[in-house]
């Protein structure tokens, strides 16, 4: 502690240089902890989805839909023990610049296959009994001041025209990556709507067990093989994991570009702080003369390293934890339940610790071995 | 037994592809509570002499003992601990660091000491008190006159009481008043703390105030030391 005033005193030796070290320190920190959340949030997204149900769609691609009549012979195969259906609806409110998903679904059913949508029981009566009602996500709730009861409007892009909704109830998810921010209506509003009823974008199928999850997906695709609509039944993480991977390889590209953006950091860093270590050669052979040893000014000179930049890193990652859950972010609803793991954080401050060796070392290492004659002649 | 002995001392330094010996077997007693001052000319081992004895550098062959302890023989970690104790070190440039107040440099070689914040603070009272400059504790170096600065470096060579004070051209940079104050606060340091005094000078004003004046040419001692308290021998 004896020595704290002394690095503190070196620290603040050129403050304008010491706050842009540690904010450089700190931006990149953040950085990399978004983007590498980014990666974490799809992954997340990526194995979100019930053991036990799997999904239906047509082979040719999601975009394509169903007859709504392969619901039943679905439901007959054995193992089979519960069964859905949904469209995309892909309406936009207001000017549309901010998306969140919106889809029909079978109301009833649907909401017997997901428990993890938390819904006060009254809400939840009220939201069946209503055929033009809407279940949205609390996360709407907030960003466009919405009330339970309000009538919201919704203009269709798939299907065009003006419809509105009833927000008849409100759900939390159970588990943060099913996101926040969908709205779901009745299928029958739907059909009513479009004037073409029969039609399903995909079946969630419920099973009895995980492990005949190979065989009953085999069955449905079986069913349908040689009909006019044949079928791609898969489970709901495989689902899931087609939108992440719908993304292309962004695991990739975000982990180069955080990678990339932290080096980059560095050598910044490492610059000032060898600069800072240059010009004061002549007080490192000071302090030699005084009695400090050599171990004591590489230790000095370390810490001097890793204040700074685990300032930095306090800063970067506790601003990115921070920020994010205060702005509601979700990135435009692309990464529902987006936030910046536990994981995340760890490795973020052993990047600040590589950081700190990799920019203290050498400076360290010189102020340790400076022949301190020869500093002082360079003084004197 | 002589403070500061060295025995037979060779120092010599490489310069590109020429060798440059300063001392060939250099031999000389410095006795305790003495006042010495070093004169000659420019590369005369002056200064090479000054931080063979505060162990700043190392003779190419021969003895120099401090104290009874041969710096010469010591590792660095061995040098940087026994100069905390032992060497008070003055230069021609003040040499404080500019982020510290004249306290907190000071306050510098007792860092180093087991002595607690309180004790430490007050030693660093006395000796800015001893120098003139208690006063001056939280200013800057930037806030201070050259003598005072000079004074602060003294200040910072006594505050651990050291074996041996060892100063190189202290008054080079200083005008002839400032020069007066802190010869006079040398001479004071010698006389009523008996402490040992090593001084470099150009100065010849400044060699009157020492006790025994040593003139080094081309690393030889060339003149005898006028008091007894001193034996040179070459």
């Amino acid at each position: 502690m004896k020595y704290l005033r002394l690095v503190l005193a070196n620290l603040g030796r050129h403050k304008l240089r010491t706050i842009l070290t540690i904010a450089s320190v700190a931006l990149a920190l953040f950085l990399f902890a978004s983007l590498r959340s980014v990666t974490t949030t799809l992954a997340a997204t990526a194995q979100l989805g019930g053991a036990r149900r799997l999904v239906t769609t047509n082979a040719t691609g999601i975009v394509f839909v169903l007859p709504l009549s392969y619901g039943n012979r679905i439901k007959a195969l054995p193992g089979v023990t519960g069964l859905s259906w949904a469209n995309w609806f892909g309406g936009k409110y207001g000017d549309g610049k901010n998306f969140f998903a919106n889809f029909a679904v079978d109301a009833e059913s649907y909401l017997k296959l997901y428990p993890e949508f938390i819904i006060p029981p009254d809400q939840k009566a009220a939201f069946l009994k209503d055929r033009t009602g809407a279940l949205i996500g609390k996360r709407l709730l907030r960003q466009f001041g919405w009330k339970v009861g309000q009538n919201v409007t919704l203009q269709g892009t798939i299907f065009p025209g003006d419809w509105t909704f009833t927000v008849d109830a409100v759900y939390t998810p159970s588990d943060p990556s099913l996101g926040d921010d969908a709205l779901v209506f009745h299928h029958e509003y739907f059909d009513e709507r479009i004037g073409r009823a029969g039609i399903a974008g995909w079946y969630i199928v419920e099973i009895d067990d995980p492990a005949h999850a190979p065989q009953i997906a085999k069955a449905i695709d079986d069913l349908f093989r040689n009909s006019s609509a044949p079928t791609k039944t898969g489970t709901e993480k495989e689902f899931q994991a087609s939108f992440a991977t719908m993304w292309g390889n962004v695991s990739f590209l975000m982990s180069t570009i955080g990678l990339a953006v932290v080096f980059a950091i560095l050598l910044v860093t490492a610059n000032a702080m060898m600069m800072s270590a240059r010009e004061r050669t002549g007080e490192i052979a000071v302090l030699k003369t005084v009695g400090f040893s050599d171990k004591l000014l590489f230790a000095l000179t370390m810490v001097e390293a890793g204040a700074m930049a685990l300032t930095g890193a306090a800063i970067g990652l506790g601003g990115a934890k921070l920020l994010y859950p205060a702005i509601n972010f979700n990135g435009a609803g692309f990464l529902p339940g987006f936030k910046v793991a536990t994981s995340t954080l760890i490795v973020g401050a052993l990047v600040a610790l590589g950081l700190m060796l990799a920019s203290g070392l050498v400076p360290a290492l010189r102020a340790a071995r400076l022949p301190v004659v020869q500093a002082l002649r360079h003084v004197e | 037994m002589a403070l500061v002995e060295i025995r037979d001392v060779y120092k010599s330094f490489q310069r590109e592809e020429q060798r440059i010996d300063v001392f060939t077997g250099l031999t000389l007693d410095i006795e305790a509570g003495s006042f010495t001052a070093l004169m000659g000319p420019s590369g005369s081992g002056k200064s090479t002499l000054l931080n063979l004895i505060a162990g700043l550098d190392k003779p190419t062959r021969g003895t120099v003992r401090v104290g009874g302890a041969a710096v010469s023989d010591m590792s660095p970690s061995q040098l940087a601990a026994w100069r905390a104790r032992n060497i008070g070190f003055v230069f021609q440039s003040f040499n404080l660091l500019p982020v510290l107040t004249a306290a907190q440099n000071v306050e510098l070689p007792l860092l180093l000491t087991n002595l607690s914040g309180k004790e430490r603070n007050e030693r660093v009272r006395i000796a800015l008190d001893v120098v003139g400059l208690a006063d001056r504790a939280d200013h800057f170096p930037r806030q201070l006159s050259g003598g005072q600065e000079q004074r602060t470096a003294i200040a910072r060579a006594i505050v651990a009481d050291p074996t041996v004070m060892l100063l190189d051209e202290p008054t080079g940079q200083l005008d002839a008043k400032s020069s007066q104050e802190v010869l006079t606060l040398l001479q004071r340091l010698n006389t009523e703390f008996n402490k040992t005094i090593i001084i470099v000078t150009h100065d010849a004003h400044a060699a009157e105030r020492a006790k025994t004046t040593l003139h080094l040419e081309k690393g030889d001692l060339i003149e005898k030391p006028r008091a007894p308290a001193m034996a040179a021998v070459r």
